[in-house]
Parts: structure tokens; C-alpha cells; sequence
């Protein structure tokens, strides 16, 4: 059973008093090894939902030799009940442009893109507002980075990083094979750290007030705070800022409607968490010792007892046939096979035994497909099916 | 020149002639036209010297871009799963019996084109629904219903 954590609110996100000047120019006087010392001691891991530790990225790409480095900001928030980077980026953008320039700093890279996903166009005039004050203070300063906004248009494959890139490239936003991986081979072919718009503003905050303020938050492996999106059938939609490693028991407490069925952490791509395992699953990366622990993107959608599991699998399988890239075959036909598989078992068409083939399917997939799209099906669909079965045939 | 060829050939200057450029090209055409033609698409592939057909295979890789004619207004309704949830049917019921169209369809007149998208990511004020670049969020028939006669009046004006 996972050691129960009262929920902790904290504001560090969206606490803005408006220093990025005197941070910035603070942190610009460190030596760049110093920096992503401090940046591994704190242990922050990407918040993405990769979870990959950020200052082993940076320290990666500011080893790697190259005439030129990038740094990009995905701001391609595309997985279902996400919506926090909207939220920093039109909040406290200058946050997110003075870790970009100090990842520069770091890595040696002096130019920096944020791709912005093209539903959030409507943020592009302000924030290209920010850049322009944020490149003047720069060149006061005698600090050379720029950095440029890349609108993306509507593909929900584009947040994987190395697709990201391919469609900076002016290409299909197909997945590579990795590796080599961005830090040695990034955006035309040079050495790119790519975080999320989230984990930039953490390392902002590492840089402002130290690593240890940020790992005295969280638990063993799952250091810091994390932004989550919550949704669904809740009386408080919204974003909130929460340290890690709280039970799901606790989260739902807070934010259930009292008839709370079933949590999916971390969106399409994560894990549905039935009512029963609540009290055993925590969120926070993978390592922890006790119960299930469940790494996420911040996407906390609730489903309450009036909800068909089965409408909520096959919303989900329509989304993930639509957004398959094409690419590799596990995804695009397991894709269309899961969302046929199911329909035809609902309708009585198929037996119910057919659900353990589409499993083995989506096994096949997690093993066989190239990125984290179609591995990562398996992880709704199978804890959706194991968890709410007679929904599936009834 | 037609006004298209030069926005195309303004915008190739603009951001260079390479292929990195192709996406903020194609996208500056869908602002301006709503929709990548044929010609747009030829005229794009000429003035960065790449094939009609690698420009065509990138454009239909993204939702955003269309390439059929669409209408004016471009209407894109969230149907991932807090919105069906919320009440995205109704609000698509409303859409549907006030403009006389279907899904995928544009108004005779090349008003309004109705689509459906995937997460647009205000799953906390469900439903939500985008208007070209505009974003609608915490819809409702009633709710729906007065946008879209926003949008009409516009037009009226702009006719008369």
C-alpha cells in the first residue's frame, strides 16, 4: 500500500514577481558546469510524461561538439486532458524564454524555437510580444540568443520530439528511429534539447532559488512539483499546482464528485486506475518501493458512475487511429483493428474471448511500434479492459 | 500578380527558400485562403524548388491544412472525451439545424464549414470549439446559438 501523502498545493509556476531580468542576469554570471550540476542534484525529470532527467539532457548536449546547437520548447500539448503549458505560456511566458536562454547559455546553442501547437495560434501575438522585450533586454545585456515562435497545425504526433523536428523541417511529423537521439542529432541534424514548456519553468525556478528547495518537494525518484490538468466529472476543473507522490486516494478525495469511478492519469496515452486500486497507486515516476506508480503528463481526467467505460475506450481508439502517423504497421492497423475489435465484440459479433486477442494485440504493439504513440496504446486499452471487462461485452 | 502567387512569393522571402520554410508557407496561404489549392500548392513547391508532390504529402499530413475549398469560417468542434462527456452532441445538434449542414460540410453560401478535432486542450470549461483562429469554450445550444448569429450579423453587415 503506498504511504499516504496529504495533498500539498504549492505555487511556484505561477508565482510571478516579474525578476526574470535579475534572474537571467544572475544566473548568466554561473559557470555553465556549476548550473547543470545544480540542475542534476535537484533531480528533475522531464514533465512531459517521459519523465527523462533534464540535466543529464542538458549536460548530454553541452558535451556534444557541433557549429551549432538549438534549443526547442514543445509547446505541442496535445494529449487529452492536458492544458497547463496554455496556461504558462500566457501567464508567465518570460519564465519559459529565460530558461530557454540559459539551456543556451548552457549548452552553447544560440538560437531557440517554441513549437506552438495550432490550436493555440490565438496566444502567438502575445507571446511574440514577450520574445521582442525578452531579446531587447538581451541585447542589453550583451547576451546573444533568439528565438523564434514555430506554429504547428493540428497533429497531436508532433509532440513526440524527434517528429516535432521533422515538421520544423518542413516535413510529414513522422517519428525517427532514435537512437541517435536529439542531444547528439536534433533539428537539422545538430545537437537540440527539447523540453516541455513545463519543465523550463522548473529549471527557472531551480535557477532562482536552488536545487534543494525544488528536491525537498516530492518523493524518493519523483523530486519537485508538478502542474496537473484535472477535468472530467469534478466539481473544480482547472490547474493545480501539487508535489508528487500523492496517492491517487488522496487526489481523488480532493477532487472527486463523491462518486468518482475511475481516474485516467495521464491522459489517452496513460493508465485508467479503477476505484478499487485508488488507495494503492501513486503519481510520480517509476522506482518507488510500494503500490503502482503512475508517471503522467499532468492529465488527471475523473469519470464518475453515470460513465460507459466502453464510450471512453473507443473515444479513446478513434482519437489514436486519427493521430497514428502511418508510419509503422503495428500502429496504423492496430489502431483500426482495436477500434473495430471492440465495436464487434460490443455488438456481440465476436465473442468476448476476443478481448484477450486484442490484448495480445496491443502487446504486439508496445513491443513492435517505433515511437511512444503506438507503445503506449496498450496502456489505456488494456487497463480499460482488464479493469471494466463486462462494459466491454454488455 | 495574383494576389495568392504574391503572398507565396512574399512569404518565401520572408522565411528563406528551403525546405524549412514549406510549413509557415503553406500556413500564411490557409490564413489568407482557408484552404491550400492546387495552385497554391504548385506555386509553393516552384519557389522553394521541391516537388507539387512532396509540398501535397506534407500539407495532408496536418489537420489544419485543408485541401478542399472550405468556407469562411472554419467551425472545428472538440470531440475527445471531457467534451463528449460535456455535452459536445447537443452543442453539434445546434451547430447542425441552425447552418442546415453536416459534418464536413459548407454552408451554400461559403460561410461556414463544420468540422470535427481532436483535443484542443480546455477539457476544464467542456465543450469547447474553435472558429478559425477564435476559441469558444464552456458551450451550450443556447450558448452556441449566439456565436454563430454574431458571426451571421457580421456577414450581413459586410453584404450590405
Amino acid at each position: 500500500m503506498a504511504i499516504s501523502h496529504q495533498l500539498k498545493r504549492v505555487d511556484f509556476i505561477f508565482n510571478n514577481e516579474n525578476d526574470w531580468e535579475k534572474v537571467l542576469s544572475a544566473t548568466l554570471k554561473k559557470k555553465p558546469v556549476d548550473l547543470i550540476n545544480e540542475l542534476i542534484s535537484s533531480e528533475l525529470k522531464g514533465r512531459g510524461g517521459a519523465g527523462f532527467p533534464t540535466g543529464l539532457k542538458w549536460k548530454l548536449a553541452s558535451e556534444a561538439k557541433a557549429d551549432a546547437k538549438y534549443i526547442i520548447c514543445n509547446a505541442d500539448e496535445g494529449e487529452p486532458g492536458t492544458f497547463k503549458d496554455r496556461e504558462i505560456l500566457s501567464k508567465v511566458p518570460y519564465k519559459v524564454l529565460t530558461a530557454m536562454a540559459v539551456c543556451g547559455y548552457i549548452t552553447g546553442a544560440k538560437e531557440g524555437f517554441i513549437y506552438l501547437r495550432g490550436e493555440y495560434k490565438f496566444l502567438e501575438p502575445e507571446l511574440n510580444k514577450a520574445i521582442d522585450e525578452f531579446q531587447y533586454y538581451c541585447k542589453e545585456i550583451k547576451f546573444e540568443f533568439k528565438i523564434t515562435i514555430f506554429m504547428g497545425s493540428g497533429a497531436y504526433i508532433c509532440g513526440e520530439e524527434t517528429a516535432l523536428m521533422e515538421s520544423m523541417e518542413g516535413k510529414r511529423g513522422e517519428p525517427r528511429n532514435k537512437p541517435p537521439f536529439p542531444t547528439q542529432a536534433g533539428y537539422l541534424g545538430k545537437p537540440t534539447v527539447i523540453n516541455n514548456v513545463e519543465t523550463l519553468v522548473h529549471t527557472f525556478t531551480i535557477f532562482k532559488y536552488g536545487a534543494k528547495k525544488f528536491y525537498d518537494l516530492g518523493v524518493q525518484y519523483s523530486r519537485g512539483t508538478k502542474l496537473f490538468s484535472v477535468s472530467g466529472d469534478t466539481p473544480k476543473p482547472g490547474i493545480y499546482e501539487l508535489e508528487l507522490g500523492m496517492s491517487l486516494q488522496d487526489f481523488v478525495y480532493e477532487f472527486g464528485d463523491g462518486d468518482t469511478k475511475a481516474v485516467q492519469v495521464g491522459g489517452a496515452s496513460g493508465f485508467l486506475v479503477p476505484r478499487k486500486k485508488f488507495k494503492d497507486a501513486a503519481i510520480g515516476f517509476k522506482g518507488k518501493l510500494t503500490g503502482i506508480s503512475l508517471p503522467t503528463g499532468g492529465s488527471m481526467m475523473l469519470f464518475n458512475s453515470s460513465r460507459s467505460m466502453y464510450n471512453v475506450l473507443d473515444n479513446y481508439l478513434e482519437f489514436f487511429r486519427e493521430e497514428s502517423c502511418g508510419q509503422c504497421t503495428p500502429c496504423r492497423v492496430g489502431c483500426q483493428q482495436l477500434l473495430l475489435g471492440i465495436k464487434a465484440v460490443k455488438r456481440g459479433e465476436k465473442p468476448a474471448s476476443y478481448l484477450d486477442k486484442l490484448l495480445r494485440l496491443t502487446e504486439t504493439m508496445q513491443l513492435t511500434a517505433k515511437c511512444g504513440l503506438g507503445q503506449s496504446v496498450a496502456n489505456s486499452f488494456s487497463s480499460i479492459v482488464e479493469n471494466f471487462q463486462e462494459e466491454m461485452i454488455y | 500578380m495574383n494576389p495568392i502567387k504574391s503572398l507565396i512569393k512574399e512569404m518565401a522571402e520572408k522565411h528563406g527558400r528551403s525546405r524549412e520554410s514549406l510549413l509557415p508557407i503553406m500556413l500564411a496561404v490557409v490564413e489568407r485562403e482557408k484552404y491550400l489549392s492546387e495552385y497554391s500548392m504548385i506555386e509553393i513547391a516552384r519557389q522553394i524548388d521541391i516537388p507539387a508532390a512532396e509540398v501535397y504529402g506534407t500539407a495532408t499530413f496536418y489537420s489544419f491544412i485543408e485541401t478542399k475549398p472550405t468556407g469562411q469560417y472554419i467551425i472545428r468542434i472538440c470531440k475527445t472525451i471531457t467534451c463528449a462527456m460535456k455535452g459536445k452532441n447537443q452543442v453539434l445538434f445546434a451547430i447542425q439545424d441552425m447552418l442546415k449542414i453536416k459534418l464536413g460540410e459548407t454552408t451554400p453560401d461559403k460561410r461556414f464549414s463544420l468540422l470535427e478535432t481532436n483535443c484542443l486542450g480546455w477539457c476544464h470549461k467542456a465543450p469547447a470549439m474553435m472558429i478559425n483562429n477564435e476559441v469558444y469554450t464552456e458551450l451550450t445550444p443556447e450558448k452556441v446559438r449566439d456565436i454563430l448569429s454574431g458571426y451571421i450579423k457580421i456577414n450581413e453587415q459586410i453584404i450590405n
